[in-house]
C-alpha cells in the first residue's frame, strides 16, 4: 500500500502533473479519482492559468446519433478522412483512430465533472454538428474542472515554473522547479503545451520572420518541458515549422491576443503585400476552411505583414472585429494611412475591379464569381471595391499553436529515442498532439487530443499505483 | 415634455468603456449562451449611448461572463463586463430621473436614501408623539378602526396617495424617456408576454439563457441559485404585501370594514407571509452581495444597492412588528415607525434602487422585441 506522506517536509507525490489545462485537468481528475495523490504544478498565475485552454470555445467529439449538444451524427469514417484531408496522411493512424472513438465519450465525461455546454448558436463557423462547445468558452471549462479536481483533493502550485523534468534511463526521478527545488513523484504527467510563446525556438524552424509573428496563445507556453525531454532522448514528432497560425490584425497584442484577434474579411477583400501586390486567391472557399492557411500565407510575405483592403459594402459581410478597420474616403488616403505606396495600392485595385464580373455575389454559396486574367485569379465572390469609404485591416501571421512535441504510445507514455516507452512518464495535450495533427488544422481537435490523452495518463498513471504488486510485475 | 427628449443621452466615460468593452465581446462571443445581453449586443455593430445603456439595463449581474472572460484583468484588454455595465446602468439611473434635478440623488445615494428616510421616520414618529395625547399614544387599542385612534384614515392613507400620485408620474416619464432614447420599439403582446416570464422566473439570474444553468457566479465562479431564489422571495414578497395593502383597501372601501383585521383575513394573511418571505429575501440578497467577487462590483452603486435592500427589509420588519404587538400599548410606536419608514420608502422610489425594475423591464420588453424581429 501507498501512503501519502502529505504532512512531511518532502512529500512524494503519487502523481506530479506539469500544466493546468485541459489535457492536464483530464488526467490530474481521472487519477484522482482513482484514490492517487495528484499535484499539480501551472507556470500560470491562478487568473491566467490553463494555457491555451483559456482561448478555446469547443471540441470536436464523434457521435452516432444526435445527443442534447450536438446535432445529426459524425461518425468514425467521415471524421477520420476530415483528419487525414487536412494533415494530408501526417498523423500515426493508430492513434488517430483511438482519439477519434475516445472523443464519443468526451461531453458525458465533462459534464459529468461540472463542465456545461451549449448549443451552438452564431459566429461559431457552422460548427453545431461536428463540435460541442463549453458554455462560457475554455476559461468557464477550466474553472469546472479545476473546481472538481480540487473538490477531489488535487493540490495546485500556480506561478511556479518547470525548469527540468530530470530522467534517468527513461525513469523520471524528479521534477525541478525553477527555483531549484525538486518535487518528487511516482509517476509524472508532462501537459505543459508547445512552445509558440517562445520566438527564438519558432525562428529555429522559421528563421528570421518569426520575430514579426504574434502569439495568439498564452505567453506561458515557452516549451520549457518539451525541450528539457527533447534534450534527454525523448523521441520528437511532428516538424519544427508546423503551427496552427491563422492571419490576424496585426494591432493584435504581442501574446494572448486569442479568438478576437481574428479578421473574418479575406473572402470578401483584396488582400495585398507591403508593395501593394496580391499574393493569393483571397476567394479559393469558405473561411472556415481556409482561415488557417492564412497565416502562413503572410508569413512568407515581405516583413510578415498583408493588408485586407474592402470598400463600404465588403466590410458588412463579416463578423466585427476587436480593432476599428482604418478608414478613409478615398484609396490613396487609405495608402497612406496604411503606409503602403498610394499608386501601387491603386493600381492592384483598379486592376481587380477591371477583372470582376457582373452582377452581385452571394456569400452563402461557392457563388463562382471569378476575376478574369488576373495573377492570381480571385475565384469566388469578386465584387469591386468601389464605393467609399474604403476600409483596411493589418495582418501579421498570429501563431496560436505548435505541432511538434514527443513521440507517445496508446498508453500516453514517452517514447524514448531507443524506442521503448520511458516507464512512468506520461503526456497529454499540446506537447503530444503532432502524433495525431501532423500538419493542417480541424477546428476543436487539440483540445479533443488533450482530453482523450489526458484521461488515458492519468488512468495508465494511476493503474500502476493501485496495484503495487501488478505495477512491479509490469 | 417635448424639452427632455432633445436631450440626447451622453457620451460618458463609463458609455466609452462599455462601447469599447461591447467591441471585444462582439469579435469573441464565447458568452452569447449565458444571458440576453450578449445575443443583443451581436445584432449590433456599433455601440452608441442608446445602445450602452440598453444593454446595460438588460444586464441580471449574474457574473458568469466576468469568471469565464478570457480577457479579464490582468488580461491587457481588462475586460470587466459586469462591473462596466453596472456603472452605465447607475448612470442610466440618474440621467433618466425625473424630475430631472433628482438625478443627482444618485450620487450618494445611500447616504441621501438613508438622510430621507430618518427624516421621513422622525417625522411621522415625532408629529404623532407631539400631536397625540400620551394616553392615547400608549394605549392599548383593540378591536375594528384600532389604528385609527393614533392617525386619522384619511390622514394614513391620504399621504401614500400623494406621493403615489408623484411616483407614477416620474416612473411614465422616465420609462418614456428611456424608451424613447434608446430607440426601443413596440413589438405586440407575445415580446410583453416573453418579458413578462423573464421577469417571473429571473431566467438571467440562472447563468444560462436557456434556463438550464446552474446560478450565478459566487467567488472562484462557483455556481449558485441562492441569488436567484432571493430574488424572487424579495420580488414575490413585495408583491403578496402590494396585494395585502390592496385587499385592505378593498375591505376598508368595499366592506366597509376598517384596520386591524384579523389574523386570519386576508390582508394580514398576505401581508403576513409577504414580509416574511420579503425579509428573508432582502437579508440574502444583501449576503449574497457582500460575497460578490468584489471585482464585478460597481462601487458607485454599492451604496444604492445596499440602502434599498435594507429599507426594503426594515419596511418588512416593522410591519411584522406592529402585527406583533397591535395589541399592546406599543402599537402607536410600532404604527408610527412602520408609517414613517413607509411614507419614505414611496417618497425616495423613484430615485432609488427601485428604478433597476423599471429600466430592466423596458430593456426584457426591448430585447424579446428585437428577437421576435430577428426570428421572422
Amino acid at each position: 500500500m501507498y501512503t501519502k506522506n502529505a504532512n512531511h517536509q518532502d512529500p512524494l507525490w503519487d502523481i506530479v502533473v506539469v500544466g493546468a489545462g485541459n489535457a492536464g485537468l483530464c488526467a490530474a481528475i481521472t487519477a484522482a479519482e482513482a484514490g492517487c495523490s495528484v499535484l499539480v504544478i501551472e507556470a500560470a498565475p491562478k487568473d491566467m492559468r490553463g494555457g491555451n485552454t483559456r482561448h478555446t470555445r469547443n471540441l470536436r467529439a464523434m457521435h452516432e446519433a444526435p445527443t442534447d449538444i450536438l446535432s445529426e451524427a459524425y461518425g468514425l469514417d467521415e471524421y477520420f478522412d476530415d483528419l487525414m484531408r487536412v494533415t494530408k496522411g501526417v498523423t500515426n493512424k493508430h492513434l488517430a483512430e483511438l482519439t477519434l472513438k475516445k472523443s464519443s465519450e468526451l461531453t458525458d465525461w465533462l459534464q459529468a465533472r461540472g463542465v456545461r455546454f451549449q448549443p451552438a448558436l452564431t459566429g461559431t463557423l457552422n460548427l453545431g454538428r461536428t463540435n460541442a462547445f463549453f458554455l462560457g468558452g475554455g476559461r468557464a471549462m477550466l474553472n469546472s474542472l479545476c473546481r472538481h479536481a480540487e473538490s477531489l483533493g488535487v493540490v495546485f502550485r500556480y506561478d511556479t515554473k518547470v525548469a527540468d523534468l530530470s530522467l534517468d534511463e527513461g525513469i523520471c526521478d524528479g521534477v525541478v522547479l525553477s527555483d531549484g527545488q525538486r518535487i518528487h513523484a511516482r509517476k509524472t504527467i508532462a501537459t505543459a503545451g508547445g512552445f509558440e510563446a517562445n520566438l527564438d525556438w519558432l525562428a529555429e524552424g522559421w528563421g528570421e520572420p518569426a520575430k514579426n509573428f504574434l502569439v495568439r496563445g498564452t505567453p506561458y507556453n515557452t516549451g520549457g518541458v518539451l525541450k528539457s525531454l527533447l534534450d534527454q532522448g525523448a523521441q520528437i514528432v511532428g516538424a519544427l515549422d508546423q503551427c496552427h497560425a491563422v492571419a490576424i490584425d496585426a494591432r493584435a497584442p504581442k501574446y494572448d491576443g486569442g479568438i478576437a484577434s481574428r479578421i473574418d474579411g479575406v473572402p470578401f477583400s483584396v488582400v495585398v503585400n507591403k508593395y501593394g501586390k496580391r499574393f493569393y486567391d483571397e476567394g479559393e472557399d469558405f473561411w472556415p476552411k481556409r482561415y488557417a492557411i492564412w497565416g502562413r500565407l503572410v508569413a512568407k510575405q515581405p516583413d510578415q505583414i498583408a493588408y485586407a483592403i474592402l470598400d463600404s459594402h465588403g466590410v458588412k459581410r463579416f463578423m466585427p472585429s476587436v480593432f476599428t478597420p482604418i478608414k478613409a474616403d478615398t484609396l490613396s488616403e487609405l495608402a497612406g494611412q496604411l503606409d503602403l505606396d498610394a499608386e501601387a495600392l491603386e493600381e492592384t485595385v483598379s486592376a481587380f475591379n477591371a477583372a470582376c464580373p457582373e452582377g452581385a455575389i452571394d456569400q452563402s454559396i461557392l457563388d463562382g464569381k471569378a476575376t478574369k486574367g488576373l495573377v492570381p485569379d480571385k475565384t469566388n465572390w469578386s465584387a469591386p471595391i468601389a464605393t467609399p469609404p474604403f476600409y483596411g485591416f493589418p495582418l501579421r501571421p498570429g501563431i496560436t499553436f505548435t505541432y511538434m512535441g514527443v513521440e507517445v504510445n496508446d498508453e500516453a507514455q514517452i517514447m524514448m529515442q531507443d524506442g521503448r516507452p520511458a516507464a512512468n512518464l506520461f503526456a497529454a495535450g499540446e506537447i503530444m498532439a503532432g502524433n495525431v495533427l501532423g500538419q493542417g488544422y480541424l477546428a476543436g481537435i487539440g483540445m479533443t487530443i488533450g482530453a482523450v490523452f489526458g484521461r488515458i495518463a492519468g488512468e495508465q498513471a494511476a493503474l500502476g499505483l493501485k496495484d503495487n504488486q501488478r505495477g512491479k510485475a509490469e | 415634455m417635448d424639452s427632455v427628449n432633445l436631450m440626447a443621452l451622453a457620451k460618458t466615460e463609463a458609455h466609452e468603456e462599455t462601447a469599447r468593452i461591447m467591441q471585444i465581446c462582439n469579435a469573441c462571443r464565447y458568452c452569447e449562451g449565458f444571458c440576453a445581453v450578449f445575443p443583443a449586443m451581436e445584432r449590433r455593430r456599433e455601440f452608441t449611448p442608446a445602445d450602452t445603456a440598453y444593454l446595460a439595463n438588460l444586464c441580471h449581474h449574474c457574473g458568469a461572463c466576468y469568471h469565464a472572460c478570457q480577457y479579464a484583468p490582468p488580461h491587457e484588454f481588462g475586460v470587466n463586463v459586469p462591473q462596466t455595465l453596472a456603472e452605465r446602468r447607475h448612470e442610466t439611473y440618474a440621467e433618466l430621473a425625473w424630475p430631472r434635478p433628482m438625478a443627482r440623488a444618485f450620487d450618494n445615494n445611500g447616504l441621501i436614501v438613508s438622510m430621507v428616510i430618518s427624516a421621513a421616520l422622525a417625522l411621522a414618529v415625532g408629529l404623532m408623539l407631539a400631536m397625540i395625547s400620551p394616553s392615547l399614544f400608549w394605549g392599548v387599542h383593540i378591536g375594528e378602526g384600532a389604528f385609527y385612534q393614533i392617525m386619522p384614515h384619511t390622514v394614513m392613507a391620504g399621504i401614500p396617495m400623494t406621493i403615489s400620485a408623484f411616483v407614477v408620474l416620474s416612473f411614465i416619464l422616465s420609462w418614456r424617456r428611456y424608451w424613447r432614447e434608446t430607440g426601443a420599439r413596440w413589438q405586440g403582446w407575445s415580446a410583453l408576454m416573453g418579458a413578462m416570464s423573464a421577469t417571473a422566473s429571473m431566467r438571467y439570474l440562472g447563468g444560462d439563457a436557456k434556463g438550464g444553468g446552474a446560478g450565478c457566479s459566487g467567488p472562484d465562479d462557483v455556481p449558485s441559485m441562492r441569488r436567484r431564489y432571493f430574488h424572487h422571495a424579495t420580488f414575490y414578497g413585495f408583491m403578496l404585501c402590494f396585494a395585502s395593502t390592496s385587499t385592505g383597501t378593498l375591505y376598508h372601501y368595499l366592506l366597509g370594514r376598517e384596520a386591524p383585521y384579523g389574523y386570519f383575513e386576508l390582508p394580514v394573511i398576505l401581508g403576513t407571509v409577504g414580509g416574511i418571505i420579503l425579509c428573508i429575501g432582502t437579508a440574502g440578497l444583501w449576503y449574497e452581495k457582500k460575497r460578490m467577487e468584489p471585482a464585478m462590483k460597481s462601487l458607485k452603486a454599492m451604496g444604492m444597492d445596499y440602502a434599498f435592500i435594507w429599507l426594503l427589509f426594515w419596511v418588512s420588519a416593522t410591519g411584522l412588528i406592529l402585527l406583533a404587538v397591535r395589541e399592546t400599548s406599543f402599537m402607536g410606536l410600532a404604527l408610527a415607525i412602520h408609517l414613517g419608514l413607509v411614507y419614505g420608502f414611496f417618497l425616495i422610489l423613484p430615485f432609488s434602487k427601485f428604478v433597476h425594475g423599471l429600466y430592466r423591464f423596458a430593456a426584457l420588453l426591448a430585447d424579446e422585441g428585437e428577437k421576435k424581429i430577428e426570428a421572422a
